[in-house]
């Protein structure tokens, strides 16, 4: 295997208020290689979000260690935060701006990505006159348009409706597989970690700590999240993340 | 095809019906314009109310032409306004530098949070005296006073305007490998140009309300000048003539206001 893009060693981050300590992760540790795709399954509250403000350098470590041979994370969050004072172009471009990095090369990038994600005629739009699904894709564009090399993904889908959410997953995974970028998706929904995910990881509830690392094998002829819904083995994995999350124990 | 038509028309009653509405509105604010001065013009012919003490719409236009022909009205209300416009302008800039200094240092916010409290809550008017004393009677002191009056509420309101920016959109900035200061210029001041449009609107108000009160104590020109001197030698019709005229420019300053409001929010593409 070639060396791990991103190592979390001994990972433990805790809260602080006046009233007490929260402890939030308790020695994580777990490796991820490039291209690989992966996902965090914990149930709600275990500190998934603190785990990747960790890693995306939002918060500091309080113990052990975030190892990660590129400088370029993208972040995609729950909501799109599109400015709705900028076009979507200007939205898109805001990496580019924040990084005086507008160079022709970047640029052309950024237009191949508006026409490949269907939003090239909204360009001179604002985000009010988008729909959700279009908006997410154009948060995408935005976290994609500096090329980064891994992707940290909070729960991007959660805010849709569930066809649009289908659609618009599916649709985004494959791009993201399509560009080789190395992804960790942070989602509490069991199928959906299944059909888009290489790797599940579970964490248990609060302070998180890694339970399972389940590998996902679908023997399916299609891509897509409704394709991976009709593979064999989906139900017994579906079975054991729903078991492990409920009872806290593999 | 029946359809559509029949859309068209509840679209079309629809908008009949919303400029009914409109115009039964402006058409009701006419009327009770209008019975005021009819209802304050007879009580004072009719000699039930003495229009010595409370004049009568003809003596109001008619203080009103005397004052423009022979006692220089218009510099009255020029002076008026040049200082609450001076005085706006300086509360518009000094608390959007204050407000961001704030929230620059968040040490300094919270050293200097009771003290901004203490100065909003004072009555302005109470200094005035003060400033009299210090800056002499002129303009300048007027100014101070119209800027007193505004600028703490100013500061506050701003820099709260600032401090409800979401603390996601400004993430959004760090992980998109920004700094502080882009922060602030890409998420936090657009974020807060709707509060400060309407902080705005509060303190062009306020500037007026400041700049009376420094005329009434400091002034040898401007209304509320004219206001002072009508009731010392009690000639009320042009202490009434005033306040009337006072009304007009605080709507119409207002107005202003609210026109670049609406440009700035057009600009913005904000609703």
């Amino acid at each position: 295997m070639s060396s791990p893009l991103l190592q979390i060693n001994d990972l433990s981050y805790s809260y602080h208020s006046l009233t007490g300590e929260t402890y939030a992760l308790s020695h994580v540790s777990f490796q991820i290689q490039p291209g690989e795709f992966v996902a965090i399954v914990g149930p709600s509250g275990c500190g998934k979000s603190t785990l990747l403000s960790l890693i995306a350098g939002l918060l500091t470590p309080e113990n052990g260690q975030i190892v990660c041979t590129s400088s370029r994370i993208g972040y995609m969050l729950q909501r799109d935060h599109l400015f709705e004072w900028r076009t979507i172009y200007q939205n898109v471009c805001l990496g580019l701006e924040i990084n005086h990095c507008a160079t022709k090369e970047y640029l052309t990038y950024i237009d191949m990505l508006l026409k490949e994600y269907d939003l090239d005629a909204f360009r001179d739009k604002y985000p009010s006159e988008l729909s959700g699904g279009m908006k997410q894709r154009a948060a995408l564009i935005r976290t994609m348009a500096l090329k980064p090399d891994l992707l940290l993904l909070d729960e991007p889908f959660s805010a849709l409706d569930y066809q649009t959410r289908l659609q618009v997953s599916g649709d985004i995974c494959q791009k993201i597989r399509d560009a080789n970028k190395t992804a960790l998706l942070i989602t509490h929904d069991l199928s959906e970690a299944i059909s888009l995910a290489d790797r599940i990881l579970v964490l248990t509830a609060r302070p998180a700590t890694i339970l399972d690392d389940i590998g996902i094998q679908l023997t399916t002829t299609e891509t897509g999240p409704l394709a991976a819904r009709q593979a064999p083995e989906y139900g017994s994995y579906f079975d054991k993340l729903w078991k492990e999350l409920t009872h806290g124990t593999t | 095809m029946e359809q559509h038509k029949k859309q068209l028309t509840t679209q079309e009653l629809y908008v009949r019906k919303h400029r009914l509405h409109h115009r039964t509105i402006g058409l009701l604010r006419l009327i009770v314009f209008v019975l005021f001065l009819g209802l304050w013009e007879t009580c004072s012919s009719f000699g039930m109310i003495d229009s010595f003490f409370f004049s009568s719409p003809t003596l109001v236009v008619r203080t009103i032409l005397t004052l423009w022909t022979q006692n220089n009205l218009p510099l009255h209300i020029g002076i008026t306004l040049t200082e609450t416009l001076v005085s706006f302008l300086l509360v518009t800039l000094i608390s959007i530098m204050a407000a961001c200094l704030l929230w620059f240092c968040k040490g300094f916010s919270e050293v200097s949070e009771p003290y901004l409290v203490i100065l909003n809550s004072l009555p302005k008017s109470a200094l005035a005296p003060l400033f009299i004393v210090w800056l002499g009677t002129g303009m300048k002191t007027i100014i101070v006073a119209g800027i007193s009056v505004a600028i703490f509420g100013a500061i506050i309101n701003i820099y709260s305007g600032f401090q409800q920016t979401g603390i996601e959109k400004q993430n959004l900035i760090y992980t998109l490998g920004g700094n502080k200061w882009q922060v602030f210029s890409l998420v936090v001041l657009p974020n807060g140009i709707p509060n400060l449009l309407s902080t705005m609107k509060v303190n062009i108000g306020l500037s007026l309300v400041g700049v009376i009160i420094g005329e009434f104590l400091a002034a040898r020109r401007g209304l509320g000048y004219l206001i002072i001197y009508g009731s010392q030698v009690f000639k009320l019709n042009l202490v009434i003539s005033s306040i009337l005229i006072l009304c007009l420019i605080a709507f119409g300053l207002y107005r202003l206001i609210q026109f670049a409001e609406h440009l700035m929010r057009k600009h913005m593409h904000l609703a």
